[in-house]
């Protein structure tokens, strides 16, 4: 029997960005609240000294664990789906105070203006035919004007240092910080880049280029380029991460708590109203019941699928009736696809890769959505490229070229020669919702507290294979104009597929975002629109994946919502948003 | 340890005289009296070393020795032996510096075997599992249960094709049997022959390269191989240096605060 707890204003669950960033809203507004993280309490504190490859990069030790729970995965409707057992397989979840935002890289680009109305403006420029059948391209319900003003608050907080890309619409201010420094090998890539007559820019990013204050008080250090950022907690608190920013903010407030070791289980709601949630103590074994007025689900894309499947909040998305929202539109930046490198290795060179940050690099715009004819091309949408120098650690960088064996003496030997000889471009595409691309409850396994576990099913397709086989051509031609004297291109068939073992970290989707409640399942403040008092945070709500990093929409999307949710808790309830039928698919 | 230097296979000796103390030990501590508890095949052993080569018994090494480097994982000495040799043979001794057995990765895997992570400690472990050659994350098998069976399997396959056990086999033989757990031409018992390979050969090189505080890259030769400088505050200094930059490596053991 759950012990029943005293009733506060507002109940997070989740400690990341995106619960976070609403937990230092709404404490800053005098609002009782508490946030639930499933993980354990650790601090700026837990990552002094922590320059442990193994540890970190292979041990994975800043994932969740899952033996207490995890999700199982298949291509096909009729096949049945095997668990993803290990983080050492491909770790996609954070989990402890500040969830994945801790861990991250810190690498920081905006959406564009046509991603949030994508289908219009697809249909708009080319006509509907061009979208293939059983692709669900859908607009997001909201304007890149409209956000527009919640990334620049977002990257206020989180004190972006960077410039302005070229090729983007011009930004309402400047970064609020200066670009980074420039390495050897980003100079290489900019001139080559700027020589074959493409914009190459300083990637923004949230390692500071110079120790910063942001609008809250919260001061973030200045980065000292020490090489280990991303699944690594910073060293210095020179990264923005929750903890040294949203985090912090919160706890000012003594109407803040944040809760650790509590695992939420259930949405508890009545008569169509969110009435609180119930968790586990993950140290005792013992239930509570959590009252609120308020419910914010601010979890991993994953989490918050799950728990509103859980807890029937919603409705379930059908794939074969087509109806329902809940567990629509998955899309992930695959590993093993989209986020493979093509691989420059040089003779005569030698640079110093071990070096490095999170979000060091350089990128480019001149292949993304907004960029291409696509009357010329057998994809839509469009990709990034970039070379980045986040420092190479010696278990993870054994490249060879082509033809070289992966073990033994000649490995031995090539593998030490281009240890600081190769360099990497990385494309990363955007990826588009289909039919068949869902989530939904596992007939057969259960967590640790016999729910069932989260089941995803996925499919590479035809354009997520062409987008990539041209984006690595790009960046073959890139590699060779530097310079480098073998390139090895990753090898993508047509039966090249989604294998179980590489749904990337940036996951997207299950609590779709839009302006009709037949296909999203949340308004434009993240909203649900079948019960007003819960409002789902995070970037389960994005109906595609662009082709740049999801965190920075994450942040502006809960910047926006808690504006929402402070007029809802002040006016009298209802929806903020009208919805609207569109004929949306 | 066994010293290399003077193997040109860089493989460790194992009937040789420079690697036996332990045997040696053996002998010195209980002057041939077997009690029950003395197993057959080490007495075996025994035997059969020391009729391969005169008794010359050499200066006890066993003060020079480090006290990390027992097994605490593998039982059988004939296990630890094909682990090395295998581990050699995908990282070996060679002009551009030391090779597995040399840089301490077998008893850095032998300590990762008995950890958590050999155990599957933060793994999903419920079933059903796949049972038709399952890759290494959904046997049914912990990781520590597949090596076992896997290495065992090796030196199997090299008494079937040579007569010999793996340690005891050439460098090419050694090399053949490699090739065919890649290839997944071997039928093991728990996981697919390939994808145990993959964990060996990732194992091999998390022990050339990780902190020394694991039990491997003794003495940071693996960085110093690498040219890497391991757990530095800050490159700040040199990161817009266009030239390279060989640094001294700095392991944990300097780098966190210590009282």
């Amino acid at each position: 029997m759950a012990e029943k707890l005293d009733k506060v204003d507002v109940v997070i669950v989740g400690s990341g960005w995106a619960g976070g960033t609403a937990a230092a809203e709404l404490s800053k507004e005098g609002y009782d609240v508490v946030c639930l993280e499933r993980g354990k309490d650790h601090s700026t504190k837990d990552f002094i000294g922590a320059k442990d490859e193994l540890r970190y990069s292979r041990r994975r030790e800043m994932f969740q664990d899952l033996s207490k729970e995890t999700l199982t995965i298949r291509n096909e409707l009729d096949e049945v789906a095997t668990p993803h057992r290990s983080n050492e397989t491909n770790s996609i979840n954070g989990t402890d105070t500040g969830g994945s935002g801790v861990h991250w890289n810190g690498q920081i680009y905006r959406w564009l203006p046509t991603d949030f109305e994508l289908r219009s403006k697809t249909i708009e420029k080319y006509g509907e035919d061009i979208i293939p059948k059983d692709m669900t391209m859908q607009d997001w319900g909201i304007t890149y004007e409209e956000i527009e003003p919640y990334y620049d608050k977002f990257e206020e907080t989180i004190g972006v240092s960077g410039e302005q890309d070229p090729l983007r619409p011009k930004m309402s201010r400047p970064f609020p910080n200066p670009p980074m420094k420039e390495t050897a090998t980003m100079a290489l890539f900019k001139e080559t880049t700027k020589e074959m007559g493409y914009h190459p820019y300083h990637m923004a990013s949230a390692n500071m280029s110079q120790q910063y204050e942001n609008p809250d008080g919260e001061t973030i250090n200045a980065c000292a380029y020490c090489a280990f950022c991303e699944q690594y907690g910073c060293d210095f608190g020179a990264k923005a991460d929750p903890i040294v920013t949203v985090l912090s903010t919160a706890r000012r407030h003594d109407n803040f708590e944040l809760r650790n070791n509590s695992y939420v289980v259930r949405i508890l709601h009545e008569n169509g109203r969110a009435t609180g949630v119930r968790y586990v103590d993950t140290q005792t074994g013992l239930e509570y019941d959590q009252p609120a007025d308020l419910v914010v689900v601010g979890g991993y894309t994953f989490t918050n699928t799950r728990l509103l499947l859980l807890s029937e909040v919603g409705k379930p998305y059908d794939p074969v009736a087509n109806t329902g929202v809940i567990g629509r539109n998955l899309t992930t930046h695959f590993a093993n696809l989209t986020h493979l490198r093509v691989r420059g290795f040089f003779d005569d060179k030698k640079f110093n890769r071990y070096a490095g940050a999170g979000a060091l690099g350089t990128t480019m715009d001149d292949f993304n959505v907004e960029q291409l004819d696509h009357t010329k091309h057998d994809f839509l949408h469009g990709f990034i490229i970039r070379s980045t120098q986040l420092g190479s650690r010696p278990i993870n960088n054994n490249f060879v070229p082509e033809g070289i064996p992966t073990w033994g003496q000649e490995f031995k030997d090539k593998s030490l020669f281009y240890t600081n000889r190769n360099i990497d471009i990385q494309q990363q595409n955007g990826v588009l919702g289909w039919r068949y691309n869902y989530m939904d409850l596992d007939p057969t396994y259960k967590d640790v507290f016999g729910d069932p576990l989260l089941r995803v099913t996925a499919k590479i397709h035809d354009q997520d294979r062409n987008i990539v086989r041209y984006a690595h051509q790009k960046s073959k031609e890139i590699l060779e104009k530097m310079g480098a004297d073998h390139i090895t291109v990753p090898e993508i068939t047509d039966e090249t597929e989604f294998d179980h073992t590489s749904l990337g970290d940036h996951t997207a989707g299950g609590v779709i975002m839009g302006s009709d409640p037949e296909t999203s399942a949340v308004n434009n403040y993240s909203q649900l629109w079948d019960m007003e008092n819960v409002f789902v945070l995070g970037a389960s709500s994005f109906p595609h994946n662009s082709s740049s990093n999801p965190t920075n929409t994450v942040g502006a999307l809960a910047y926006r919502a808690t504006e929402g949710m402070i007029e809802y808790l002040k006016g009298d309830g209802g929806l903020l948003v009208e919805a609207k039928a569109t004929k949306n698919v | 340890m066994a010293d290399n230097e003077e193997n040109k296979k860089g493989k460790a000796s194992t009937n040789e005289e420079g690697v036996d103390p332990t045997r040696r030990r053996f002998i010195k501590n209980t002057g041939f009296v077997i009690g029950g508890v003395a197993g057959g095949s080490l007495l075996g052993g025994l035997f059969t070393s020391q009729g391969s080569k005169k008794d010359e018994v050499k200066e006890d090494d066993s003060a020079k020795a480090t006290p990390t480097e027992a097994r605490m994982f593998f039982e059988r000495y004939e296990d630890f032996v094909v682990l090395e040799q295998a581990t050699e043979r995908i990282l070996p001794k060679d002009d551009s510096g030391p090779g597995a057995i040399e840089l301490g990765v077998p008893y850095y895997i032998d300590k990762q075997m008995a950890g958590t992570w050999g155990i599957n400690g933060t793994d999903y472990r419920q079933g059903p599992f796949v049972t038709k050659e399952p890759t290494i994350d959904q046997s049914s098998l912990t990781r520590g249960q597949i090596m076992i069976s896997g290495i065992r399997k090796m030196n199997e396959e090299s008494k079937k094709r040579f007569d010999v056990s793996f340690d005891e086999a050439e460098e090419d033989q050694q090399i053949e049997i490699l090739t065919a757990f890649e290839s997944s031409e071997i039928k093991m018992y728990g996981a697919n022959a390939g994808s145990f390979f993959g964990l060996l050969r990732e194992l091999t090189i998390e022990g050339a390269y990780s902190d020394p505080l694991y039990g491997g890259n003794r003495d940071m030769a693996g960085w110093k191989m690498k040219e890497f400088p391991g757990a530095v505050p800050s490159y700040g200094d040199i990161i817009e240096q266009e030239e390279f930059v060989k640094k001294d490596p700095v392991s944990l053991t300097s780098y966190q605060q210590k009282s």
